[in-house]
């Protein structure tokens, strides 16, 4: 009875707050959050202060305004007499197209020069090894810059693909002439056939952006198409289960997944529409402009080169001896890498490759360089000098940087949960 | 974290324009040195010389500032400034001045605050194209590549003009003077647009001037001048005036050589205001009373200037027009001297 008694009592005194070991850590955190949050208040605070004593408030109105620029890379419509809001949407989705481009291009050649480089030929390794010392060593903007001056400067002139009467006359031959007679590069772009339909479905306009119900239709029947091969080789396999004898499946395989999408495209009238030299360039077909190019092209070969470094680092991360075991099941060494080595290295090489495609993602803004209006060159460029709303603009294009990353990160973190090493 | 230390930036580059922003002249003296936004390479505008020195039609004007606040047309430290940063540079207070072929419009001056004092060079918006285009007029660019600087009011009016001809064009954003020359020369476009006289500077800089041609069309007016923050008036004065004095210079005859003789000899009452021999006029404005002279010193007058940099007998061969002084049917006029 007294014993119990005895016990120190459990009341709080405002000192624990401080001495006691069990509520410091709390003490310190609130008091910290405190002094943060008034900081970034009194920023705010300041900032605004600042801006309206020169006469500036902060409105993000100007985002319904007439732009009155153009832009010549556009996913959706988009024309001078759009809004502000609209170019920035136009920047955003020209951001997004080079940054999934750029990372499935460097992640194909990382994967390929990563292997190369262990490869036992001596001049295929050595060249992966120049390749990744160059290309990471040098800083991105100046592969951008060198990779548009080259398609810019090295390339013939659209002009220099005319024929005229005189020259057929004289037998000449024009100065360029089209790849294959489909893909013709120029100084300025290169313009490659572009899949038109005759007998297209519909569009509907969604939101003022226009969706193909061709192209919607087109993509539901290659999903079925999918699914349904999936099922027909679950019930392969079941066979092969029951009977010991897998049926031949590779022509059937291959009619389910592409007959009925390519019954749908001649249904469609599918054809190529080939570019032609009209006036001063060329039209018809898709012309990809080489601000574009040239930002893909060095960003994929910069963050590739990382990439094999990582590819390169998760597959020596692989002990010896599953490779050894591998050949010595009989495995020739290509189907080692593949079905051994490459699935237990995926797990090394996918925390370091979010960061190479955060990295690629936020470099596309770098494309400032040469001229391409992505979220930099539209919001961050001509908006904000056009408009003089530099804090706003400047606040946006932060928040869309960081909510388009978080998106990455997030999509590539949950692959990795998939394809990480479950313990059992 | 990042996110606060930006804003803690920005803040504090806030805090710092914010104190820089009231007394502009008395800023400049304090410093002793005057602060002027540059195009970054404008052959006979603003370019830098052989020794890395800024020489030019407006780098003279900032030097005319400089030697009327400062008495020495040498203390200006020349910052250049892309098109597209120019004015958030002048908004903060990196510059005391921006002097770079910038248009006067509406929306600059009550949307970014800022003020145009006085208009330096009356131009418009035209289009060089190689002359083997075979192209004569801007109306039949229809479906041609422009390049086109981007953050300008010719990105506005290229657009319009196209629009109201009904044509179409492919624009190429570039980022100054000298990528648009490269990408002009490489054939990345058809055609190059900006103020007709940075066309005839770009092309004076190219091995081939006679290649090229300025097609007629001047399809908007663009009043270049010398801009300066919204609401310090005294600033806005000492640039207005310091600019006044050269045209007046001009119009009385004084020129950077006559001009010791004519102070000595001359008994015009606005000549002797001018050079600081008779009233206080310097000082009204908080500046010495031989600012003005010092200013017509640094670089002769406006005519001068013009003659020395763009002037016909330059390799951009600029005539006069808009801007020969309005005695001469020109649009130059500066308000009286008392």
């Amino acid at each position: 009875m007294t014993l119990a008694t005895d016990a120190p009592k459990d009341v709080f005194r405002l000192s624990m707050l401080i001495y006691d070991t069990r509520y410091r850590s709390y003490t310190i955190q609130i008091a910290v959050l405190v002094l943060l949050l008034l900081f970034l208040g009194w920023i705010t605070d300041n900032t605004i202060q600042n801006l309206a004593e020169r006469g500036k408030d902060i409105s993000f109105n100007f985002l319904w305004q007439r732009a009155g620029y153009d832009i010549d890379q556009q996913l959706i419509p988009y024309t001078n007499d759009s809004t502000h809001g609209r170019a920035t949407v136009i920047g955003i989705l020209n951001t997004l197209v080079v940054a999934i481009i750029g990372c499935l291009l460097a992640t194909v050649i990382g994967v390929v020069a990563g292997v190369l480089r262990l490869s036992k030929n001596w001049l295929v390794a050595r060249i992966m090894t120049v390749y990744v010392e160059v290309f990471r060593n040098i800083p991105v903007v100046l592969w951008i810059i060198v990779a548009s001056v080259f398609l810019t400067e090295t390339q013939p002139q659209p002009r220099d693909f005319k024929v005229t009467d005189e020259m057929i006359m004289a037998g000449e031959e024009p100065k360029a002439s089209m790849l294959f007679g489909a893909i013709a590069i120029t100084g300025r772009s290169t313009d490659i056939p572009a899949p038109v339909l005759s007998r297209p479905l519909p569009t509907l306009e969604i939101a003022t952006v226009p969706v193909s119900l061709s192209f919607l239709a087109f993509l539901a029947v290659v999903v079925v198409s999918v699914m349904a091969n999936r099922r027909f080789l679950t019930r392969v396999t079941a066979v092969q289960e029951e009977t010991g004898v897998r049926p031949v499946t590779w022509w059937k395989s291959l009619l389910i997944l592409f007959g009925p999408s390519i019954a749908l495209l001649i249904a469609m009238g599918l054809h190529l529409e080939y570019p032609e030299l009209k006036g001063f360039n060329f039209k018809g077909g898709i012309s990809i402009n080489h601000a574009f190019s040239a930002l893909l092209v060095a960003l994929s070969l910069y963050t590739g080169a990382f990439i094999a470094e990582n590819v390169r680092a998760g597959i020596m991360a692989i002990s010896r001896g599953q490779s050894e075991a591998a050949f010595a099941l009989g495995l020739r060494p290509g189907r080692a890498m593949k079905l051994v080595i490459l699935p237990q290295a995926l797990r090394v090489i996918i925390p370091p490759l979010i960061s190479q495609y955060l990295n690629l993602t936020k470099n596309t803004s770098l494309g400032i360089a040469v001229g391409y209006l992505d979220l930099r060159g539209t919001l961050g460029g001509i908006t904000m000098n056009q408009t003089g709303r530099e804090m706003e603009c400047m606040v946006l294009m932060m928040g869309i940087y960081l909510v388009i990353s978080l998106i990455v990160s997030s999509i590539m973190n949950a692959y990795n949960n998939a394809v990480k090493l479950r313990e059992r | 974290m990042k996110k606060t230390m930006f804003l803690g930036t920005l803040a504090a580059t806030t805090v710092l324009a914010g104190a820089a922003f009231a007394g502009t002249l008395d800023d400049v003296k304090a410093r002793g040195e005057l602060l002027c936004g540059a195009n970054p390479g404008l052959t006979g505008f603003a370019a830098p010389d052989a020794n890395g020195e800024y020489q030019g039609f407006d780098a003279a004007l900032c030097k005319a500032i400089a030697a009327a606040v400062l008495g020495d047309a040498t203390k200006v430290k020349f910052v250049p400034l892309s098109s597209e940063v120019r004015f958030t540079a002048l908004a903060s207070g990196e510059v005391d001045v921006l002097v770079r072929n910038s248009t006067a419009t509406y929306s600059r001056d009550n949307d970014l605050k800022l003020d145009f004092p006085v208009i330096n060079y009356y131009d418009g918006q035209g289009f060089m194209v190689k002359k083997d285009l075979g192209v004569s007029s801007a109306k039949e660019l229809d479906g041609a590549t422009v390049c086109i600087q981007t953050g300008t009011t010719t990105e506005l009016n290229l657009a319009d003009f196209f629009k109201h001809n009904n044509i179409t064009y492919t624009p190429v954003t570039v980022q100054d003077d000298s990528e648009a020359q490269r990408n002009y020369l490489a054939g990345s476009c058809d055609a190059f647009t900006t103020d007709a006289s940075g066309l005839a500077a770009v092309r004076s800089s190219f091995p081939d001037p006679e290649n090229h041609i300025i097609l007629p069309e001047i399809i908007s007016k663009e009043p270049l001048g010398p801009a300066v923050r919204h609401g310090d008036n005294q600033w806005g004065d000492v640039v207005r005036w310091t600019y006044n004095a050269l045209l007046i210079a001009e119009e009385k005859g004084i020129t950077k050589a006559n001009l010791a003789e004519v102070e000595a000899s001359s008994t015009d009452p606005e000549v002797r205001r001018l050079l600081g021999l008779e009233g206080d006029m310097g000082v009204m404005l908080g500046l010495d009373n031989a600012a003005f002279k010092n200013a017509i010193l640094a670089n002769g007058n406006y005519g001068e200037i013009f003659e020395a940099t763009i002037g016909t007998s330059t390799p951009i061969g600029l005539a006069r027009g808009l801007n020969a002084l309005w005695t001469q049917g020109g649009l130059q006029y500066a308000a009286p001297f008392r």
